[in-house]
């Protein structure tokens, strides 16, 4: 099964027409963008399918640029009238005066689609999707007496754009994702604890094929019932070990958000004049890359039209490139990296990530723990958040263990470690040879959510701030 | 939403939908159509200017217990039969859940709320420009080290009606509208940020000095920060920061949570769960809250709940759904999301001290003044209640403030840092947040640093 792509549906003269409205008022730029999303998500908690939802989203945002300002108009009504209103808002929101020559002519189409779906999530019916929730939950509570609560979500969505350009850009892209999520609660005499798992690919229901739900329903109860014989966590600077696959969310916060060029630009990242230095440990090569066909952060283009790309950003420890989006490098005079992003049609663009993760080093991941007499050993990290100005940032563990004597020991109650980024970067003292992705992530950035997905292979940062509240 | 039953064109598609209920079956529609506008500064130009309408449709169907929702971004015809239609291939999905069901009028009378703001609606463009730009240059100002990274103004009006089959059918209009600023303050190669802002009922309210002069403190204060050593000690939370804690707990006492054996307070109604200096309220119907309101998200009226007394836990919130299985009655706290509302405080507020910050700090030897957070979503568990956060702020000795401190983490428990709450202070600041703001005093928290 395919999809058909938006081009067949908006009409590439009435596209011309709007871009030519958008700049009337002698705007340098125009662009549309336009967005048809079809949802399905369907959520079991204690022991119930509660909610099976459908969603429509569809909407054009059309963005105008004249000298510095941009204005950005959208609109939920896609028909002619629609769209040039939508694009006169946006040049009235943008308008500086003057008029000049006002022609479009697109070049030829990029038709992306960055995965080839075999099984179009709207073609499998919904009662098949409503029954992985419940063999989640069925493997979950099966496996130990002190699960006491299950929820599950499943959800898939099928996104079509489109994205036109008064500099003759003019491309589509059909994106589907599915995700599982699941969480288990144990409880026991010191109290409950949560166990959480999570599954996203760039794909359709195929998802399911190289992959059991009830697998990761156990891992998710396993964490809870683990958990409940945790001890506090240390509290003070440790050596730490991050599990590979568990921790690429350290480098999208230690350093993916400051090597942003929107960032850079206003002087907002510790990164900023640092192409060409040491910025991490030589161990270290980090790549952004939206090519990564069913990762969770791909796309065929990013949502300004620009086909995605594989982009080094930290070479063997020295600061190769930021990333960009249209308007920062068109201020620059460079091309553009393919990470001009957005959440909907009802958002301007801005520079994010798409898949980030730090390339294999040698060691042997056992050597690593072995290593280490004593510290903190991290299977599983939450989200975390990063101040990019002075370059200190979060990120939480959900499944810890100590390291005492090169071994791994107990395990530990949840918290946060704080570091500073390039200070962190430096201190990755041991990088190990079993690169793996890490689960769907959202990258939140000035209100606006993005899939994203990140990776790494087991490593050491031979000290972090871990917050506990043992001594 | 305000709460009258006008004869608009959403009520009528709200209705129309409804109409539509068969035999045996619920139905609710939800009906919006919103506009905003959204002006961003930089340097003394207009970075961007956002100009935006949006409008959606929310039906929820219930028919023999199992429950179906569906939404849409757009209310063409087409769209709305669609909805309906897969709200209730949607319904035939879910499982049979004895309580599903729609709220029932309660007789609860509506607190009657200014929630239009006529002003706002009809302020020129070209003045939100100016206040933004003029709030830039006020923040500028006052200190040479200190950088923009934007200063933004933002408005949002919203329309909507509501309607269920259980004969609740109510609409209306709300406006609102804040500014704010995002601060860099640059010392000796280091940069550290900041932020600050102004709320009002339309914007010739907005104290943008204020908002200025928050945004400069905030950043350079924590100029030549350092990490601290690591110890337990006592913390005094800032207003912003405590708004954030004031969310985690409100999140604890949801009624669903409670039945679901996710509450780390179930079982506890009666008992001293807090510092007898504590005092937590969530009332929507004060309106000099950000977030007051006069409805909830199931069109019952909002209302004013005493969730812990003295350190004593009161009750729990419930939505009619969550009430039903707890075998109650609905507190008003339904919250609206894409599909089956949820459970949620709508307004949190606490019953203020005498002192100032000031004064607070001034009883305090040796502590720390917790400036802001980073991490709460990361490293705090309401149904575990671990609590441990990223932070930066000031050193307190001896009754004043000190040296600035950043890249520690602060950690406890949720249940320990409520019982140790020693004082609550009388800066109370209407944050644009859906708790109050309110300077805290915490004792025996593990500051992790060094």
């Amino acid at each position: 099964m395919t999809m058909t792509d938006l081009s067949h549906e908006i009409d590439a003269s009435v596209l011309a027409r709007a871009l030519i409205a958008g700049r009337a008022t002698g705007a340098d730029f125009a662009e549309i963008y336009i967005e048809d999303k079809r949802s399905t998500s369907a959520g079991l908690d204690d022991g119930k399918v509660e909610q099976v939802t459908s969603g429509r989203d569809r909407g054009a945002g059309i963005r105008v640029i004249a000298g510095d300002t941009t204005g950005f108009a959208h609109t939920a009504d896609l028909s002619e009238s629609g769209l040039l209103a939508a694009a006169s808002a946006a040049a009235a929101a943008a308008s500086q005066g003057g008029g000049g020559v006002n022609t479009v002519a697109f070049g030829p189409m990029t038709r992306q689609s960055v995965n080839s779906v075999r099984i179009v999530p709207s073609s499998v019916a919904k009662s098949r999707k409503v029954e992985l929730l419940m063999q989640a939950n069925d493997a979950a509570r099966s496996i130990d007496g002190a699960i006491v609560q299950v929820s599950a979500g499943y959800a898939d969505s099928m996104k079509r754009i489109l994205v036109a350009n008064s500099d003759g850009v003019f491309a589509t892209d059909e994106q589907v994702r599915t995700i599982f999520r699941i969480s288990a609660v144990a409880n026991g005499d010191s109290g409950m604890q949560t166990g959480y798992e999570s599954l996203g690919h760039t794909m359709g229901f195929e998802m399911f094929d190289d992959n059991d739900v009830a697998e990761l329903a156990i891992r998710a109860a396993r964490q809870a019932i683990v958990k409940l014989r945790a001890r506090p966590a240390p509290s003070g600077a440790v050596p730490v070990v991050i599990k590979c696959g568990s921790g690429g969310v350290l480098f999208h916060e230690a350093c993916g958000h400051g090597l942003e060029a929107d960032l850079v630009a206003k002087g907002a990242s510790v990164y900023k004049d640092r192409r060409g230095e040491l910025v991490a440990s030589p161990l270290v090569t980090l790549v952004d890359d939206g090519t990564m066909t069913a990762e969770w952060g791909a796309i065929g283009i990013d949502d300004e039209g620009h086909v995605s790309k594989r982009n080094v950003l930290i070479e063997n420890g020295v600061l190769t490139e930021y990333m960009w989006d249209y308007i920062r490098a068109r201020n620059e005079n460079r091309p553009q990296t393919g990470n001009g992003r957005r959440q909907s049609y009802s958002h301007l663009p801005m520079v994010r990530m798409t898949n980030t993760f730090v390339l294999n080093g040698t060691q042997d991941p056992e050597d690593i723990i072995k290593n280490t007499p004593s510290g903190v050993y991290v299977a599983k990290l939450g989200g975390g958040s990063v101040d990019t100005a002075s370059g200190d940032f979060v990120f939480g563990m959900t499944e810890a263990y100590l390291i005492e004597n090169g071994e791994i020991t107990e395990p530990l109650r949840e918290g946060n470690l704080i570091g500073n980024g390039p200070q962190v970067l430096q201190d990755i003292d041991l990088l190990g040879n079993d690169f793996a992705m890490g689960g769907p992530g959202t990258c939140g950035k000035d209100g606006q959510g993005v899939p994203v997905g990140d990776g790494q292979p087991t490593l050491r940062v031979k000290s972090l701030t871990i917050g506990g509240t043992a001594a | 939403m305000s709460g009258s039953s006008l004869d608009s064109e959403l009520q009528l598609v709200a209705d129309r939908i409804v109409a539509q209920a068969k035999k045996g079956e619920q139905i609710e529609a939800y009906v919006s159509r919103g506009q905003e506008t959204e002006v961003r500064v930089y340097e003394g130009n207009v970075e961007h200017f956002v100009s935006a309408q949006s409008q959606g449709i929310n039906v929820r169907v219930i028919s023999n217990g199992r429950t179906g929702t569906s939404y849409a971004g757009t209310l063409d015809e087409s769209a709305l039969a669609e909805v309906l239609a897969e709200a209730r291939e949607n319904a035939e999905l879910g499982s049979v859940d004895e309580w599903a069901g729609l709220a029932e009028p309660d007789g609860v009378a509506v607190v009657e709320q200014e929630l239009w703001n006529e002003k706002l609606e009809s302020y020129p463009t070209a003045r939100k420009i100016e206040l933004t730009k003029e709030l830039e240059r006020l923040t500028l100002g006052i200190d040479p080290r200190v950088r923009i990274d934007s200063a933004d103004y933002s408005d949002a009006s919203i329309e909507s009606a509501f309607a269920t089959t259980k004969g609740i059918r109510v609409s209306g209009r709300e406006n609102g509208c804040y500014t704010s600023v995002s601060t860099l303050a640059d010392d000796n190669g280091e940069t550290q940020t900041g932020w600050g802002f102004a709320v009002g009922k339309y914007p010739d309210e907005f104290d943008l000095n204020k908002a200025a002069r928050d945004g400069v403190e905030r950043a350079t204060r924590l100029l030549g920060a350092v990490k601290p050593a690591t110890k337990r000690t006592t913390v005094v939370l800032d207003p912003f920061v405590t708004a954030s804690f004031l969310s985690i707990i409100g999140s604890t006492l949801n009624g669903e949570a409670v039945s679901k054996g996710r509450s780390i307070f179930a079982n506890r109604l009666g008992e001293a769960v807090a510092s007898p200096v504590f005092t937590l309220i969530d009332d929507p119907t004060d309106s000099r809250a950000y977030s007051a309101t006069d409805i909830d998200g199931e069109g019952l009226a909002a209302r004013r709940n005493v969730l812990m007394q003295d350190g004593v836990l009161q009750m729990f919130i419930h939505s009619s759904y969550s009430a039903r299985r707890a075998q109650t009655v609905s507190t008003g706290n339904a919250i609206r999301g894409s599909g089956t509302p949820g459970v949620g405080c709508l307004a949190l507020q606490v019953g203020l001290g005498t002192k100032s910050q000031q004064e607070l700090i001034a009883d305090i030897d040796d502590g720390v003044l917790i400036q802001s957070v980073q991490g709460i979503h990361s490293g705090v568990n309401a149904i575990s209640g671990d609590f441990s956060t990223g932070a930066s702020g000031l050193m307190i000795r001896n009754g004043a403030t000190a040296e600035p401190v950043r890249e520690f983490t602060i950690a406890s428990t949720l249940q320990r840092m409520l019982l140790d709450i020693v004082a609550v202070g009388a800066d109370i600041d209407w944050l644009p947040m859906s708790s109050v703001g309110v300077s805290l005093v915490i004792n025996d928290i593990t500051m992790s640093g060094v």
